[in-house]
């Protein structure tokens, strides 16, 4: 075995014993340092004729480079295992629960309306909003009750002490005062819906002093009444997400409009639940009132009711809300307790609209 | 409003079947509460004969009976004292539902005897108290026949009338809608007058001031001697337990009849009570009566009474008087069929707190054209029914001008109905509600009827047509709509909406809560003022309008920690109330952090909410609508509600826009509320009103070519100095430089002193003309360092 073989063999028996970045170090340095036996080696080359040189140079080189990829192989192998080491004592434990988010929630009431008002917004109805406190004009008068009449027993009212002029202020039992409000500041034709919190002096297990209504009008020269059910027929479709709900009209009474209509829809009771829809068993349960709005409330609001009619609805929103997501009792939309909001409440990112679907 | 249906049957021919009516009904608007029909729960019993009644060999009470169903014989074991043989019983075989247990019938053996059926007293059908034996039929019922078959029922109809519809307060209306609706024939209602034998010694008067003589247009008495107040027959006294009405004595039970069966309240005096002519007049101020319900009352000079010599006798329309009405003794009586205008006895009624089948059909108004009817028609009861004879009427007053003509466009159907009906059917329909037509050129022209005051205009028609056409037959038409909808929403309402689902995703639960809270509540929070208290609250919990939501958010967080949920974060989005006019409200967003700011977690300290996560609430929420917050500034102030040292005020400019911090320790604690609870207010009409814009297009977005540069400073300040005014004072010291400044550290101890604390400050330099030099860099902090110190008086910590 000539001395280039030895040193051969002595470099790659070193690089492989090395069990460290330092041992192979030492060992790089003893081959390839600059007293190292293969430079030691290559150091000698000058002694030798061109011939001698040449031949030995290349078989030198041979052994330097494949000395030298040894050692890179070698250092990458110890690299990989450091690195599997380090990275074997940074052990987590990827069970433990990754830190907090707390989620809020929508409450059933703000989010239903919005999916009513995303439905009649498609209709082209704008939203109105008017004042929870109100004057008996727009509460009572304007809308056909006079002082007395009986229909004012259908409304528990709370009332406000007596102003200086001893009118007294009501709260509102209907959001229909807004109807008043938005024909006497706007000019037909009109078509809105009227969001808001109607109060009866009322409370049991299915009342509360406070409600929400969302009340709806329209007002031109052709509505009719057949117009007002293929709206609510619509609506009502569209916002309990089922196509063939029974819908029914029935002729009924409400001062401030004429003819007027309660609706009901077709649903199921079964082991205490409540199904929306028609089929075997089904009943009817009302949702709604409506009807063509009376002449005496477009004269009350300064509208010509030989040129223009059209109809009205209200609608109580916290029934709706209970029918369409299965809320047994009605009291509970106002106890602010946090686990009935996170079940029926709603994430904030469930925008409803008509495109997307209005709930999941 | 409550009838039976044989009740219904004298008004109306008919064949329909219980079920239908009840549709009928409904579809008329009469819309049906209940209908109770005993027939309907037994369904499965039927007409037995005991053909052999022997002993039981183990029981000494049971009989072992054979009993023939006329399909075949059954073996029955039965203890009722009356089982014998030849009789016909009421008979379940296994599988039908006995009403009074609502449990099923089984085959079974009793004391080791097969019994194959049931022999069923009255009370176990739920047609009576009698349980001393099984129920015996007529010996004549056919064998086998069902139960329902062999007996009458008298189905009880219960509609709920509104209160337009005076006339339905009566079978005879009820009836007529019917008809009219095509559900049978209105039989004719035949009154013939009854001659009186005698003149009334007591006579009528109206004493009315001119102003007040609509109070009581008409009053018609008539006396009546001879008379024996017994008992009613069966079927009256049937009639009247039917709908919830207990008999009293014939008298009595003729009117409330009447009141029922005609929508006419009458009444009767006992004339050996009075003294002199019976007379309707107002009260005057400080009289009083004493009705039959025992209560006195305090009557005052809007109300009517009909009084005698002696005083006020009864509340007119309301309630009899106590010492004038009818005993069992009675032989003489006073009739009285009265008119009253409608909003005087719904005025009195409702101040005496009167509620009355009387009030109820007077305050709706009575048939003016039907007091004469009624007087005969009472009178013709009384007389068939108690005997005795009647005198000649006695009047005062007159039947008031009810008729009216409107003139009906038969198209008008179409146009607000949107149902065409042949002007010939429209004729027939209004015919059949009793109103008198004629053609008048091409429109109709209409009369009501007497009963029928709600009919005022041809919208009212309109409504008649197709109420008895049928609204089902409304053909219903899509709204005609835009193509394309534009959005609808206002800037205000859209901004309400990116509020709400910012703060949800902020971790805030949203509530709503009632607009109202206790007065004492109210004022702990600026409110409570007299008028925005309510007359008559729910409860006096729930007695004043609210001045924010934020009390009522602390109190939900209370009723949360109570139930063990401490640590919460509430919102709402609602009303707050500033004064007592319309209008006087405002929207507020209001949101409460309590407890823990996050739940406990391995890998991060607990720690308690904070003014800044409700600062940061506000700020992101204002972020969110799009206002630019650092045109925001925050003011070390807040209303009394708030921590004092750890609360702020959020302002435009100088408008307000909310508060928030922490909340005073003392009144969480009249709460009930430990811990750390922070709050904040914003008021959402506040806000400047979002600007409209042409397009939706974004302002260019400028990018420099040129790295930007960060350096921090630290500057002891003293304690006092507001952050805020380093930051503003370090970002205007060159304005075209320095694009951000902001805070990263505060340290407040021994190194910097007593009173004094070190607050570093990242500064963000971004030039645009070319990469700073460091000479740049250098006058610009040296800028930084004067401006702060000018502003703050601090100094640059070395």
């Amino acid at each position: 075995m000539d001395q280039l073989d030895r040193i051969r063999a002595e470099a790659l028996a070193a690089i492989a014993a090395a069990d460290g970045l330092d041992a192979l170090e030492a060992a790089r340095v003893a081959a390839l340092g600059k007293k190292g036996s293969i430079s030691a080696l290559m150091a000698g080359l000058g002694a030798m004729n061109a011939e001698e040189r040449k031949e030995a140079g290349a078989r030198f080189n041979a052994v330097k480079t494949e000395v030298a990829d040894a050692i890179a192989a070698r250092k990458a192998e110890l690299e990989a295992t450091a690195l599997n080491d380090r990275l074997a004592g940074e052990r987590i434990d990827v069970t433990l629960p990754a830190r907090p988010e707390t989620t809020g929630r929508i409450h059933p009431i703000p989010q239903v309306m919005e999916e009513i008002t995303a439905i009649f917004a498609d209709m082209g109805f704008a939203v109105a909003e008017g004042p929870d406190i109100e004057d008996d004009f727009h509460n009572f008068t304007a809308l056909n009750i006079p002082p007395e009449h009986p229909a004012r027993q259908m409304h528990d009212t709370f009332y406000f002490p007596p102003g200086a002029d001893g009118n007294r202020h009501v709260l509102r039992t209907h959001t229909s005062p807004v109807q008043i409000r938005t024909m006497r500041e706007t000019a037909p034709p009109i078509r809105i819906i009227a969001p808001g919190r109607t109060y009866r002096c009322d409370s049991d297990m299915t009342h509360t002093p406070m409600f929400h209504q969302v009340e709806g009008l329209v007002i031109d020269e052709a509505t009719h009444m057949g117009h007002l059910k293929g709206c609510l027929i619509q609506f009502v479709r569209a916002f309990f997400e089922i196509d063939d709900v029974p819908v029914r009209f029935r002729p009924s009474f409400f001062p401030f409009t004429e003819p007027s209509a309660e609706v009901d829809i077709g649903c199921v009771r079964r082991d205490g639940e409540l199904r929306i829809g028609g089929g075997e068993g089904a009943g009817w349960l009302e949702i709604l009132g409506c009807g063509m709005v009376h002449p005496n409330v477009l004269k009350a609001s300064g509208i010509d009711p030989d040129r223009y009619q059209g109809f009205a609805f209200g609608m109580g929103v916290e029934r709706v809300a209970m029918l369409k997501y299965g809320i047994p009792d009605l009291r509970t939309f106002f106890e602010s307790d946090l686990r009935w909001l996170d079940h029926y409440g709603f994430a904030f990112f469930d925008q409803p609209t008509l495109a997307g679907g209005l709930a999941r | 409003m409550k009838f039976t249906l044989s009740w219904l049957k004298d008004h109306l021919d008919t064949d329909l079947d219980t079920a239908e009516i009840g549709r009928r009904l409904t579809a008329l608007g009469l819309e049906v509460e209940e209908i109770g029909d005993p027939a309907s729960k037994l369904s499965g019993f039927i007409v037995g004969h005991v053909l052999e009644a022997g002993p039981h060999p183990d029981a000494d009470r049971l009989k072992l009976c054979r009993v023939d169903t006329g399909a075949g014989i059954l073996q029955v074991v039965c203890g009722a004292p009356n089982a014998r043989a030849g009789l016909k019983v009421i008979l379940a075989r296994p599988g039908t539902l006995i009403p009074a247990t609502g449990t099923v019938l089984k085959a079974g053996k009793v004391r080791g005897i097969e019994s194959q059926g049931m022999m069923c007293s009255w009370r176990e059908l739920g047609l009576g108290e009698d349980h001393d034996g099984i129920a015996e039929l007529d010996p004549a019922a056919p064998l086998g026949a069902p139960l329902t078959e062999v007996m009458h029922f008298d189905p009880v109809f219960d509609i709920s009338i509104t209160p337009n519809r005076a006339d339905c307060l009566g079978v005879r209306g009820v009836a007529r809608d019917l008809a009219a609706g095509g559900a049978g024939r209105l039989k004719p209602l035949a009154i013939a007058p009854v001659a009186g034998v005698y003149a009334s010694p007591v006579g009528v008067r109206l004493d009315f001031p001119s102003d007040a003589a609509s109070a009581c247009p008409l009053f018609i008495g008539r006396h009546i001697r001879g008379l024996k107040n017994g008992e009613s027959p069966d079927w009256l006294k049937a009639r009247l337990t039917a709908i919830g009405l207990r008999p009293i004595s014939a008298l009595v039970d003729i009117t409330n009849y009447i009141a029922y069966d005609q929508a006419r309240p009458l009444h009767v005096f006992d004339a050996a009570t009075l003294k002199g002519d019976l007379r309707a007049r107002l009260a005057a101020s400080g009289e009083k009566v004493t009705a039959l319900n025992g209560k006195t009352y305090d009557l005052d000079d809007d109300m009517i009474v009909i009084a005698d010599d002696g005083g006020p006798l009864g509340l007119a329309g309301l309630m009899g008087g106590e010492g004038s009405g009818c005993t069992p003794t009675t032989t003489e009586i006073v009739l009285e069929v009265a008119l009253f205008d409608p909003v005087r006895i719904a005025a009195a009624g409702r101040r005496l707190d009167i509620l009355s089948d009387a009030r109820f059909r007077f305050e709706r108004g009575v048939d003016p054209a039907f007091a004469h009817p009624a007087a005969e028609l009472a009178t013709r009861m009384i007389l068939d029914l108690c005997g005795g004879e009647a005198s000649e009427l006695v009047v005062a007053g007159a039947e008031p001008d009810w008729r009216r003509r409107i003139a009906l466009d038969p198209g008008r159907a179409g146009a607000l109905g949107g149902m065409a009906v042949a002007p010939d059917r429209q004729r027939a329909i209004l015919t059949d509600l009793g109103c008198q037509v004629e053609a008048d050129g091409d429109r109709l022209a209409v009369e009501p009827p007497s009963w029928r005051a709600d009919i005022t205009g041809p919208h009212d028609l309109v409504e008649e047509i197709l109420r008895i056409q049928g609204y089902d037959s409304i053909p219903a038409v899509p709204l005609p709509r835009p193509a394309l909808p534009a959005p609808v929403l206002t800037p205000a309402q859209r901004r309400r909406g990116w509020v709400r689902r910012c703060l949800a995703a902020r971790g805030l639960v949203e509530t709503v809560t009632w607009s109202f809270l206790p007065s004492a509540q109210a004022s702990l929070f600026g409110g409570g003022a007299a008028g925005l208290r309510l007359a008559n609250p729910i409860s006096s919990d729930l007695d004043c309008m609210r001045p924010s939501a934020l009390p009522n958010l602390v109190a939900a967080a209370q009723r949360n920690a109570d139930r063990g949920m401490r640590d919460l974060g509430l919102f709402e989005i609602g009303p707050a109330f500033d004064g007592p006019e319309p209008g006087q409200q405002r929207l507020v967003a209001v949101g409460l952090r309590a407890g823990a700011a996050q739940a406990r977690h391995w890998a991060a300290p607990v720690r308690p909410v904070d003014a800044f996560d409700v600062k940061a609430d506000m700020l992101v929420a204002l972020a969110a609508i799009g206002l630019a917050t650092d045109s925001l500034t925050v003011a070390a102030e807040a209303p009394a509600w708030y921590h004092p040292g750890r609360s702020g005020t959020v302002k435009l400019g100088n408008k307000t826009l909310g508060h928030f911090g922490e909340l005073h320790p003392s009144l969480l604690a009249g709460f009930g509320l430990k811990g750390r609870v922070a709050g904040f207010e914003l008021d959402l009409d506040a806000l400047p009103p979002a600007k409209a814009r042409a397009t939706r297009a974004r302002p260019p977005l400028k990018l420099s070519p040129y790295q930007s540069v960060e350096r921090d400073f630290a500057f002891v300040v003293d304690a006092d100095i507001p952050a805020d005014k380093v930051v503003r004072a370090a970002r205007g010291a060159d304005k075209t430089l320095i694009t951000a400044a902001g805070i990263f550290d505060l340290y407040e101890g021994a190194h910097v002193g007593e009173g004094k604390k070190s607050l570093a400050v990242t500064v963000t330099l971004q030039p645009t003309a070319g990469t700073l030099t460091d000479a740049e860099i250098e006058a610009v902090a040296e800028k930084v360092v004067a401006a702060v110190t000018k502003a703050t008086g601090g100094t640059l910590r070395g």
